[in-house]
């Protein structure tokens, strides 16, 4: 058992490494760092330009070889460089990760919880009304895209606040900016800015899992060991909650796990068009910025998370299901 | 009944031609999501298609004289903030869309196919491999390698460059699938009939196991259409996807996004177009599934 | 329609308990409405029985005959979308038509069930005390926790699962089958019911387990003194067991009276038909099997009159004019009126021409035309003199044991096939016999592959296999084909009948003429029609199947053929009929059968020689004869006699030895002879013999001086079992 998890960890290592590694070359031969200096204004001298270059080690005469190497040995002890406004990467990514992991904890919690319940229904209700409603609704959800999702809600958002004359809904950033107050009305105020971007995550997450838990629930339904269960003495509905609802649960929370893995990347369009300041929006402005340090640190942050979404769902899996624990 | 006949009728000298296909074309158009679902699309295509020919204006052509104007006897969808035509803007990039959905699920589930395939029949070494490559491909951070390589798809036929980065990284998850498919195919007694009676392991794969999961890939590779476009549209409201003068649903929605309050017209008809065509696929796609998928069947009875 | 009601049950309720049936169901149909434009399936049209307090009633009828469905039903098990109607009475109380949470109050405490299949039936996420103190704690939600837990423990000794209390918290999945199926009996006695419904309670079981459960059937039921209805389609295994036996064909009783009177007196063709064509253990020289010809009708689109008529051989025009009712022998359905309560327990029948049937005395033989199979000339005496087809010496086949789906790791070597000998000449047929895990599929699959084996050796047509170039083993496996078990999944569900049969032709680069010529001939030879080559396997039945399955493996003209199971996922009727093609093909064509089966009457009828396995291992060897006959190893001759016989009179009489628990991880087998731990005999030996049987693996030694031997230390040749 032991070995076998080391063994699977190491493989884990290899494959973040190899996938950062790819990243960081790839940035480092296709931005172009020294185009974002030339570009100031007032122009710096070439001399300037090629000195801050090199404080940064993002100087494109130096060898590719030697810049890798320089920043392979930073890297492996924690430290990411630094970005081309020359602040900390490093430090500035555990901030950034926090805002997004904020806002994909609620959303992955709400929208899963109201997809498997409504899934889990819709299946036990087959070709029923609620059924039909519940699968039409979450087809049509899973058609529409992230993007368009969020500019609507955001359009809506605007015709109610205009609407009522007064911004009831915010819809730009995590908080409100030079926002005063005590703690209590911070969080609020966070809490307020929260809803829409949320709404839009769960939303989508909930049809998904809609569909998902709709799936397993009627693979489990016929099953024979509900058959046994009703045949024991319970009652139809309870050995559906008791037996089949409890099986079916398994691949849908492995799935769960998953899913969080894939969101810290599947977020960066909400996160871009409310304004929040988390991991995805980081890395688009840093490509228009030319920071390959921060394109590297954003990929091997991603990496991270789906390595451990996958390892977590494969160990919730065995913790869950007796038939696959050792 | 079990008495030998000793006298052969008359034996037929040529092979007889059965059809295939008639049973899963029977099955489909009684799916009546897939009939609704190819009407539309049919219908999307023809638009797409004809949409920039009946337009009196070309692809990019700006009209200085009405800059972000509404619905006009001259512009059917009205202009956006540059003075191009929406409706001509939003048929050439139907059809672009179209087109890289097509292109992407065809490469993506082509690579699947084979390397899942390949991976669950031979196992060991080759499945360990192939395996690796898939985990690999996941981990690599997609979106990132596209982003930064998004400048080489400016230019002639730079959007096929596109297509093939997103079928590059939209393979995994099917070819798992084909992948554990195979395995419980190749325990199926006519596969080690076919290979008792000496049939290479190429051939099994193709004669086979690839026909007999052929449903399932099909449906998939409708599902992979939308998800490409999808995939598309989003890289493209960040200017990362296709570039001009290549025109997609996505440019022509990044651009209206923010007018989206100020003037509707910019930004709803690609929009749903857009989701119109996303919901016309999967249509077909979970109609076929259901079809065809026997799993999928059973859960239907 | 059907005839049987009691009217009087009220009445008769309070002061003759004896006298009302515990279960009664009248007229009772299911129809599951088609959806989508499909037609209606009618899985039961028109069923009545009764069960008094401490009977036991089979129910035997083949798949489709809506045996299993009408007891759902009766246990409200049955989707909401079925229709039913009819009467179920339960004590004489009506329970069809009752809401679910008034049914879930009698399931498991008046009428329970035991189903067909412990793999699945068990919820793999609960342990199994778990969920046998549930059935408890269900009906009883006061006793509590602590009292449930104490029950579950109880039941699990009582239905003999070794340490209970350790084992309450094991998982279904730590289980076998044999163990799960007690579990399941020990459910349905957990509330001490009257009625027990048992559907193919050993149906996925071996023999020696079968015979295991049945004996703990019958002591639930001395346990708790409750009426059962056996559901099977295995006329041996109720033979021994019921009292009234009913014969179910589409959906219908067609048969119902005392089980000597059904299997000596039948008077329904289907019956007799049924009772002809299971292949007979306990018969030296049954001849030609019965084979009932066709398949059965499909429950969505019935013939108007006798569902049975397409397929009898004694049918008359006026058998299709309308479906005959089950009345007494002779009886018309004009004379019935009134005067039924006396005969209910009578032998009734489904056919208009049953009192020709009893005049004439006929039985099965008399009527259905058995095929004529020629004898094949075999050179009397010497084997030794034919030439070898395959020879196979102390081969081996050991492969890795892994665990865990998600963490997969190698924990154990699997002694699948370890050091066996045999060897099969021309036109003989040979059959490898053992019980699942015994390991006669892995030795069949390690001499199809044709590989060099892990150690031994594998020689066809006196080539040494592991010597061979890549080219050679191609050409050599035109000599050697196989025939598998599964109808559904021997052939690719995407290729035309046609295709079918010539992908082996095409593959040895035949000519594509004689390919199309080759292919009708070997359709017609298997007795199929050249219109069938256009169609898919999926139009056909199983048994239709198999004959396509033969066709392919005979297209190479093999002088080997390979079966594995052959018959045993078919029908009774369909398989009489596989088996009688097999045994012409062979005359006709000379082949050598490797035939491999767990059934051992299938065995008895085709074999020439028999090789028992155990463990990996072949613990006898002879012909077919001396080992029914007389068995020397103790397996063998727990084997024949766990089996029973479709005779209820000897059935009766006969003592089975039942093996004590369950066969021995093949990871892990026990020291010196393998079959120690549940040998019958081994406790019978003194500590020093005792000594030398877990300590010295047997060899197989000749016991009669001629070609039978036995792999024991103390082997004794018994006559007395079957």
């Amino acid at each position: 058992m032991g070995k076998f998890l080391a063994r699977r960890l190491l493989n884990y290592v290899v494959l973040i490494f190899l996938a950062t590694s790819f990243a960081y070359l790839l940035a480092a031969t296709n931005l172009q760092p020294r185009v974002y200096f030339e570009q100031m204004q007032p122009p710096p001298a070439p001399e300037v330009v090629n000195a801050q270059l090199d404080t940064l080690n993002l100087n494109d005469q130096t060898p590719l070889a030697e810049r890798y190497v320089t920043w392979l040995k930073g890297a492996v002890t924690g430290d990411f460089g630094k970005n081309i406004q020359g602040g900390d990467v490093s430090s500035q990514m555990w901030m950034k990760a926090g805002v997004t992991l904020r806002l994909i904890t609620v959303a992955t919690i709400l929208g899963s919880a109201l997809g498997i319940a409504i899934g889990a229904y819709a299946a036990v209700r087959q070709y029923r009304a609620f059924d039909k409603a519940a699968t039409g609704a979450s087809f049509f959800v899973l058609s529409i895209p992230t993007v368009v999702i969020a500019i609507v809600i955001q359009v809506i958002a605007v015709a109610i606040n205009d609407g009522l004359g007064f911004t009831f809904l915010k819809y730009v950033g995590e908080y409100s900016a030079g926002f005063q107050g005590n703690a209590w009305e911070l969080l609020l105020n966070r809490i307020h800015h929260a809803i829409l971007p949320t709404l839009v995550l769960s939303l989508a997450l909930f049809a998904a899992f809609a569909r998902y838990q709709r799936n397993m629930m009627l693979d489990v339904l016929g099953s024979d060991f509900v058959r046994t269960a009703m045949a024991k003495g319970l009652t139809r509905r309870r050995a559906l909650f008791k037996h089949a609802l409890r099986t079916a649960l398994i691949p849908t929370i492995t799935y769960f796990t998953f899913t969080f893995g894939a969101l810290v990347s599947g977020s960066t369009f909400t996160e871009k068009i409310y304004g929040w300041h988390g991991m995805g929006a980081w890395l688009i402005d840093s490509i228009s910025q030319q920071d390959v340090h921060v394109v590297a640190a954003v990929s091997w942050f991603m990496a991270v998370t789906i390595m451990a979404a996958s390892f977590l769902s494969d160990i919730l899996y065995a913790w869950l299901d007796p038939r696959v624990r050792v | 009944m079990s008495t030998v006949t000793e006298t052969t009728p008359d034996v037929p000298t040529a092979p007889p031609a059965p059809n295939r296909m008639k049973d899963i074309a029977r099955q489909l158009i009684e799916t009546r999501r897939v009939i609704v679902g190819i009407v539309i699309l049919v219908l999307l295509t023809l638009f797409a298609f004809l949409g920039p020919v009946i337009s009196s204006w070309g692809v990019g052509e700006r009209d200085y004289t009405a800059l972000l104007e509404g619905l006009s006897p001259d512009h059917w969808f009205g202009t956006n903030r540059t003075g191009q035509d929406i409706f001509t803007q939003t048929t050439a990039g139907l059809q672009k869309s179209l087109l890289i959905g097509l292109l992407v699920a065809l490469i993506s589930t082509a690579m699947a196919a084979v390397i899942g395939a390949f991976a669950g029949y031979f196992g060991g070494f080759t499945d360990k491999a192939l395996t690796w490559i898939a985990d690999l491909a996941l981990v690599l951070p997609n979106f990132v390698i596209l982003a930064i390589l998004s400048r080489h798809f400016v230019g002639n036929g730079g959007w096929l460059i596109l297509v093939i980065l997103l079928a590059v990284f939209s393979w995994m998850v099917t070819s798992k699938m084909v992948r554990g498919l195979t395995i419980s195919l190749r325990e199926r007694e006519y596969i080690h009939a076919a290979r008792f009676m000496g049939v290479p392991p190429h051939k099994i794969i193709f004669r086979h196991i690839l026909p007999n999961m052929s449903s399932l890939l099909i449906a998939d590779a409708t599902i992979m259409v939308s998800a490409a476009i999808i995939g598309e549209t989003a890289l493209s409201y960040f200017g990362l996807g296709v570039q001009s003068p290549d025109i997609s649903l996505g440019v022509v929605i990044a651009d209206g996004a923010s007018f989206a309050t100020t003037a509707p017209w910019v930004f709803i008809f690609p929009t749903v177009l857009l989701v119109l065509l996303v919901l016309a696929v999967n249509m077909i796609g979970d109609g076929l599934r259901d079809a065809l998928d026997p799993a999928a069947k059973s859960r239907r009875s | 329609m059907s005839t049987e009601t009691i009217v009087e049950t009220e009445s008769t309720n309070n002061d003759d308990m004896a006298r009302t049936p515990v279960l009664e169901i009248t007229d009772l149909t299911v129809t599951f409405p088609g959806m989508n434009n499909n037609p209606d399936v009618k899985a039961v049209r028109g069923v009545s029985y009764a069960v008094h307090s401490g009977e036991v009633l089979g129910i035997v009828g083949e798949s489709g005959s809506g045996k299993s469905v009408s007891s759902m039903a009766a246990m409200g098990l049955l989707p909401e979308h079925a229709e039913i109607t009819g009467s179920v009475l339960l004590h004489g109380e009506e329970i069809l038509g009752k809401k679910d949470t008034e049914m879930a109050r009698k399931r498991g405490k008046v009428i329970s069930m035991v189903f067909q299949d412990p793999l699945s039936g068990l919820t793999p996420v609960y342990t199994v005390g778990d969920q046998l103190a549930e059935a408890f704690l269900v009906h009883n939600p006061k006793a509590g926790k602590v009292k449930a837990h104490d029950r579950a423990v109880e039941l699990l000794s009582l239905v003999g699962i070794p340490n209970p209390e350790a084992r309450y918290r094991s998982f279904p999945h730590e289980f076998s089958g044999g163990m799960r199926q007690r579990v399941m009996i020990a459910m349905a006695m957990a509330n001490n019911p009257d009625v027990i419904i048992c559907d193919e309670p050993t149906t996925a079981l071996d023999v020696t387990i079968q015979a295991q459960i049945l004996d703990l059937l019958r002591t639930a039921q001395r346990e708790t003194g409750a009426a059962i209805v056996m559901i099977t389609h295995d006329l041996g295994v109720v033979a021994g067991f019921v009292d009234r036996l009913l014969v179910m064909y589409a959906g219908r009783p067609v048969e119902i009276g005392s089980v000597d009177e059904i299997y000596y007196g039948s008077r329904m063709p289907y019956t007799m038909g049924l009772l002809g064509a299971v292949p007979r253990m306990d018969l030296e020289d049954q001849g030609a099997l019965v084979p009932i010809k066709g398949n059965p009708p499909s429950l969505t689109d019935l013939p108007s009159g006798c569902p049975f008529a397409p397929r009898c051989p004694i049918v008359r025009p006026e058998c299709e004019e309308s479906e005959p009712e089950l009345l007494t022998i002779g009886a018309r359905a004009s004379e019935t009126e009134g005067d039924q309560d006396e005969n209910t327990d009578a032998q009734r029948v489904a056919c208009i021409r049953s009192a020709e049937i009893e005049a004439n005395g006929w039985n099965a033989q008399d009527i259905y035309p058995v095929p004529e199979i020629p004898e094949l000339e075999k050179a009397t005496g010497d084997r030794e003199s034919l030439p070898e087809v395959l020879r196979v010496q102390d081969l081996i086949k050991h492969h890795p044991l892994m665990k865990g789906a998600v963490f997969r790791r190698r924990v154990g070597t699997v002694s699948a096939v370890d050091g066996i000998d045999f060897d099969i000449r021309e036109g003989e047929t040979l059959a490898l016999v053992g019980e699942s895990g015994c390991g006669k599929s892995s030795t069949l699959m390690e001499v199809m592959s044709l590989d060099r084996p892990q150690r031994g050796s594998v020689e066809v047509m006196g080539r040494e296999v592991g010597t061979l170039s890549r080219s050679e083993k191609f050409g050599l496996r035109r000599d050697m084909q196989i025939v598998f078990q599964d109808p559904m999944s021997s052939l690719d569900p995407r290729m035309p009948v046609f295709d079918i049969i010539a992908e082996p032709l095409r593959t040895h680069k035949v000519a594509a003429r004689e390919v199309t010529e080759r292919v009708y001939e070997l359709i017609s030879l298997v007795g199929l029609n050249i219109e069938h080559a256009t169609r898919f396997p999926a139009e056909f039945s199983g048994g239709q199947r198999q004959r396509i399955g033969i066709a392919r493996a005979l297209a190479l003209e093999p002088k080997l053929l390979v079966l594995d199971e052959p018959v045993s996922a078919l029908d009774v009727s369909i398989q009489a009929g596989v088996i009688n093609l097999l045994e012409e093909l062979q005359a006709k064509l000379g082949l050598a059968y490797l035939f491999v089966a767990h059934d051992l009457s299938v065995v008895r009828h085709i074999a020439d020689r028999v090789a028992v396995m155990y463990l990996g291992k072949i613990v006898e060897i002879g012909d077919t004869k001396s080992i029914y006959t007389q068995p020397s190893h103790p397996y063998t001759q727990a084997l024949l006699s766990a089996i029973p016989v479709p005779d209820p009179e000897r059935e009766r009489t006969r003592t089975h030895i039942v093996l004590e628990g369950d066969l021995p991880s093949p990871a892990n087998p026990p020291s010196g002879c393998s079959f120690r731990t549940r040998c019958q005999k081994f406790i019978t030996l003194s500590e020093s013999d005792q000594e030398q049987c877990m300590s010295v693996e047997p060899t197989i030694q000749p016991t009669n001086g001629g070609d039978q031997g036995s792999a024991c230390h103390f082997a004794e040749r018994r006559s007395d079992l079957v």
